[in-house]
């Protein structure tokens, strides 16, 4: 668990200088639900840059899977249901999309320059997580399945 | 180099960067995610110490970016206006914590992911992608239905 919560440590801080860096260089916040969703839309006029940062991240996601394939638990991943899979992503699409912003929106840049939007949409988004996952597990017994 | 290749690049290594992190902290594992939000069974508090470290440190860093006249290179920093709590705000937190909640997913690690090459994962993107797209046109379809009553009202 120490060792969990160090690697956590690491990661974040590498997360926490990305954005800064796109902070300090180009003036914005990282929130990669809006980084994507504006790179799919072909009149968005940042969709350059946001298509760049999200091959950023591809190229990053290829390299951990050279150097630390830990990173990534294939059999648990394939064993996931499709249709639940789908849920999620439709679920995550539409409510990033509506609450404007996810975990690295809200949860990092909105939290550092204290917002209270963000402050509300990040305890919002884990209470309902949470929520979700007690009554998948432990209410409904569906453990194999979330 | 001109300054919108060196916009790019800067773009790129930071999407490196972002996602080696994501991957290094463990956040692109769903179980580890799944743990952090089951309080009442296997808790795990790795996610705590990721987003605690990643804030933290943008709380001295964002500071001294903000006290600058302008980003290194664009004319102006682009932050968020809006300030209201309202509705959607909410209610979009909501449907994004339960989808989180059922995939152990959220953007980044997601997209990061994609590098494993699965099936379930590629899925779980095109979804997302759909829910974002779709939800934007509903959105639209919204806006001008209300703006053709406003303009037949007056």
């Amino acid at each position: 668990m120490l060792q969990s919560l160090m690697m956590g440590a690491i990661g974040g801080t590498m997360i926490g200088l990305s954005v800064a860096i796109m902070l300090l260089f180009l003036g914005r916040i990282t929130g990669i639900s809006g980084i994507f969703g504006g790179a799919l839309i072909p009149t968005d006029g940042d969709r350059l840059w946001r298509a760049v940062f999200v091959l950023g991240l591809l190229v990053g996601g290829v390299s951990l899977w050279w150097l630390y394939p830990t990173a990534f638990p294939v059999d648990a991943l394939k064993s996931m249901s499709w249709p639940v899979v789908v849920l999620a992503g439709l679920l995550v699409g539409v409510g990033t999309r509506m609450g404007s912003g996810c975990t690295s929106g809200h949860g990092i840049c909105g939290l550092a320059r204290f917002s209270v939007r963000s402050l509300v949409a990040t305890v919002t988004f884990i209470l309902a997580g949470a929520a979700t996952v007690f009554l998948a597990r432990h209410v409904l017994g569906l453990k194999s399945l979330i | 180099m001109n300054t919108s290749a060196m916009r790019l690049w800067v773009v790129f290594v930071s999407g490196v960067l972002f996602s080696v992190g994501l991957g290094l902290s463990g956040m692109t594992q769903p179980v580890k995610v799944k743990g952090f939000l089951d309080f009442f069974g296997s808790f795990d508090p790795t996610l705590l110490a990721v987003i605690g470290s990643a804030t933290g440190l943008n709380v001295i860093l964002f500071r001294f970016i903000l006290r600058r006249p302008a980003p290194i290179l664009e004319e102006k920093f682009s932050l968020p206006t809006k300030k209201e709590v309202d509705r959607p705000l909410v209610l979009g937190a909501v449907l994004f914590g339960m989808g989180w909640g059922i995939g152990g997913f959220c953007p980044g690690p997601a997209l990061t992911s994609l590098a494993s090459g699965t099936w379930t994962v590629l899925i779980f993107v095109i979804a997302m992608a759909a829910g974002s797209l779709g939800y934007l046109f509903v959105e639209k379809q919204m806006q001008s239905a209300k703006v053709s009553r406003e303009s037949k009202k007056s």
